[in-house]
């Protein structure tokens, strides 16, 4: 994209490189934010319908659609308390921290094929290790706060984090060790073609640690009923108890923005990212042709469908989420540990091994019996050409 | 004007944040916020790593020192928080034998850094027609660290030369004691572990 600027519209360099930064972060930052408001819309929705309610219906027509907009007005409108004794500096500063990792994980996001900021090879590793950067959010937050509700909250939520992070990089091993890369969109270009290509199919255990990965991922992002950091009914509200307004809200954005990023990593791992249970934009012939470097707008299209359809999976997962935190009751603290400590990671550790050994004898699965994508027949060693220089990101569907 | 070189901006910007915070940490007197200053001073090494296009290692930086900058928090808030914010005072003799012990690795550093006969600024290697330089301008054959990741791995690139037959028996690298201090740190961890628990009461 830098290149474009540069080449095509005549751009200094220097202009062109910054141009690309603000376009890309811009688009970027409405995942977050956006995403932040949907998703509450969302979880408002769902919730109320398994609690047999009906939820917002007045704010802006039938759905409560509008709902959100009223609520972060009234949230911008809220008087900006801080207590008396709170570390003032860090006090500040806590929410940007769990804001800037969640948002600088989506760097290494893609959102289709070749659209993410900064492609990297060891993108995997760099998502994991950025999000687990929040924390610190938290416990800054927990901290400056100088209220014991915030401080064991905090606690809770660090202890919780460092133990999850165990099992879950266990499990986000597996479809690297079947890809053989850690480069996100070659992961999941090796998913391409009909669904049994996805990497849950791929044998049993990656089908178990599918789960594993989902229970881990949802341990990590805070959501109940791993929420012992904010449980309400011994906490009051746990690390944010004194955040009111706008800082509040930049905690919501954040928690739901690594929501979206771990479920949108489940989905390129294990469920083919853009590539849909059935390959109908190749049929269509709505891909780059093999070694083409030019823009085509075949390819965009197919591109196109592909962020869709990267995004739909990852609302999915995040309703899923949703799903589970008002069907299934709080863990304690003890229960949770025990569940990570003497379930999630031995089960990792097991199916990992399997996994492995599984792919390195080459046993064959569903996957190898049920007829292949049109374009996996063609079976590319390289990856797939490189999508032209004005493949940016795209905006998700979530916006109105 | 003279082009700016973008990639010495940066990693003047990212050196001078490791620097400054690293100053902060030291300087400051409260726990949780020294642990805070840390964090922003590895994650600039780890940006400095980003800009060398070591995305492995920076993540590497991120997961491991900044990561494990956290357990270092939590210690700290948990062993020191009799008091709210509770604040340490450094003394003036541990100022004096601090000054003189950094000092002297400063100098170290330094004189390593400037005694290196064939230095060359960034610029100096992939400077493209007043562009800045992309990554992939940097050249093909600088060192990385591939040798050492093969030495660990029990491949010596240095001796796979025929003319150092003489030291093939070294061939084997640092793979044994690599594992050795693996295993052995392992073993270090249960047995923390061990002496670390509760110890069960037998009448209950």
């Amino acid at each position: 994209m830098a290149e474009f600027f540069i080449e095509t519209c005549g751009f200094p360099g220097w202009l062109g490189y910054l141009v690309t930064g603000i376009i890309q972060c811009v688009i970027l930052i409405h995942v977050p934010l956006v995403g932040a408001m949907f998703f509450v819309w969302v979880e408002r929705k769902v919730s109320a319908r398994i609690q047999d309610r009906l939820g917002p219906t007045r704010c802006g027509g039938k759905f409560g659609w509008l709902q959100l907009l009223a609520d972060g007005v009234k949230l911008l409108n809220k008087e900006d308390l801080m207590p008396a004794d709170a570390d003032k500096m860090l006090f500040r500063l806590a929410p940007y921290v769990s804001f800037c990792a969640s948002f600088a994980a989506m760097i290494a996001l893609p959102f289709s094929d070749g659209w993410v900021v900064q492609r990297m090879d060891a993108g995997v590793f760099f998502i994991l290790a950025v999000l687990g950067l929040e924390v610190f959010g938290v416990i800054l937050a927990g901290y400056a706060s100088a209220s014991k509700w915030s401080l064991f909250g905090a606690m809770r939520e660090a202890a919780q984090v460092v133990s999850y992070e165990v099992p879950m990089g266990m499990c986000v091993v597996v479809p690297v060790v079947i890809a053989g890369s850690m480069d996100l969109v070659t992961i999941a270009n090796k998913q391409a073609g009909l669904f049994t290509n996805w990497y849950l199919f791929h044998d049993p255990f990656t089908f178990i640690i599918f789960w594993v990965y989902f229970t881990c991922g949802t341990a990590s992002v805070n959501r109940a009923p791993f929420d012992l950091a904010e449980a309400e009914s011994e906490l009051v509200a746990g690390f944010h108890t004194e955040y009111s307004g706008f800082r509040w809200l930049i905690f919501y954005m954040a928690e739901y923005g690594s929501m979206f990023i771990v479920a949108g990593l489940a989905s390129i791992l294990f469920f083919g990212g853009w590539n849909g249970p059935i390959p109908i934009a190749d049929w269509l012939g709505l891909s780059y042709a093999p070694g083409a470097t030019d823009w085509q707008w075949q390819g965009f299209l197919g591109n196109l469908l592909g962020c869709l359809n990267f995004v739909f999976k990852a609302i999915v997962g995040v309703t899923v989420m949703i799903w589970v935190r008002w069907t299934l009751p709080r863990l304690r603290i003890d229960q949770v540990m025990t569940t990570c400590l003497k379930y999630c990671t031995p089960l990792a550790a097991i199916c990992f091994l399997l996994a492995t050994l599984w792919t390195l004898s080459g046993v064959p699965f569903i996957n190898d019996i049920a007829p292949r994508g049109v374009e996996t027949a063609t079976a590319e060693p390289e990856e797939p050409p490189a999508p032209p220089a004005v493949a940016a990101l795209d905006t998700p569907s979530e916006e109105r | 004007m003279e082009p700016i070189n973008w990639h010495s901006f940066f990693f003047l910007l990212f050196g001078a944040l490791t620097a400054v915070f690293a100053v902060a940490v030291v300087v400051t007197s409260n726990v949780v916020r020294m642990a805070f200053y840390l964090i922003l001073s590895l994650g600039a090494t780890a940006g400095l790593f980003f800009l060398a296009g070591a995305d492995f290692v920076g993540a590497m930086q991120l997961m491991i020192y900044v990561g494990g900058t956290l357990v270092l928090l939590i210690f700290g808030v948990m062993l020191t928080a009799q008091g709210p914010f509770i604040s340490m005072k450094t003394g003036g003799g541990e100022w004096v034998l601090a000054t003189i012990i950094g000092g002297a690795l400063l100098g170290l550093l330094v004189k390593t850094a400037f005694s290196v006969e064939d230095w060359q600024g960034p610029a100096a290697v992939a400077h493209v027609e007043g562009e800045e330089e992309h990554a992939a301008a940097l050249p093909a054959q600088s060192p990385t660290s591939a040798p050492i990741g093969l030495g660990l791995l029990g491949v010596r690139t240095d001796k796979l030369d025929p003319a150092k037959a003489e030291l093939a028996p070294g061939m084997a690298g640092y793979l044994l004691p690599f594992e050795i201090v693996s295993v052995h740190l392992l073993v270090v961890l249960v047995g923390a572990a061990y002496l670390a628990r509760t110890k069960k009461r037998r009448e209950a």
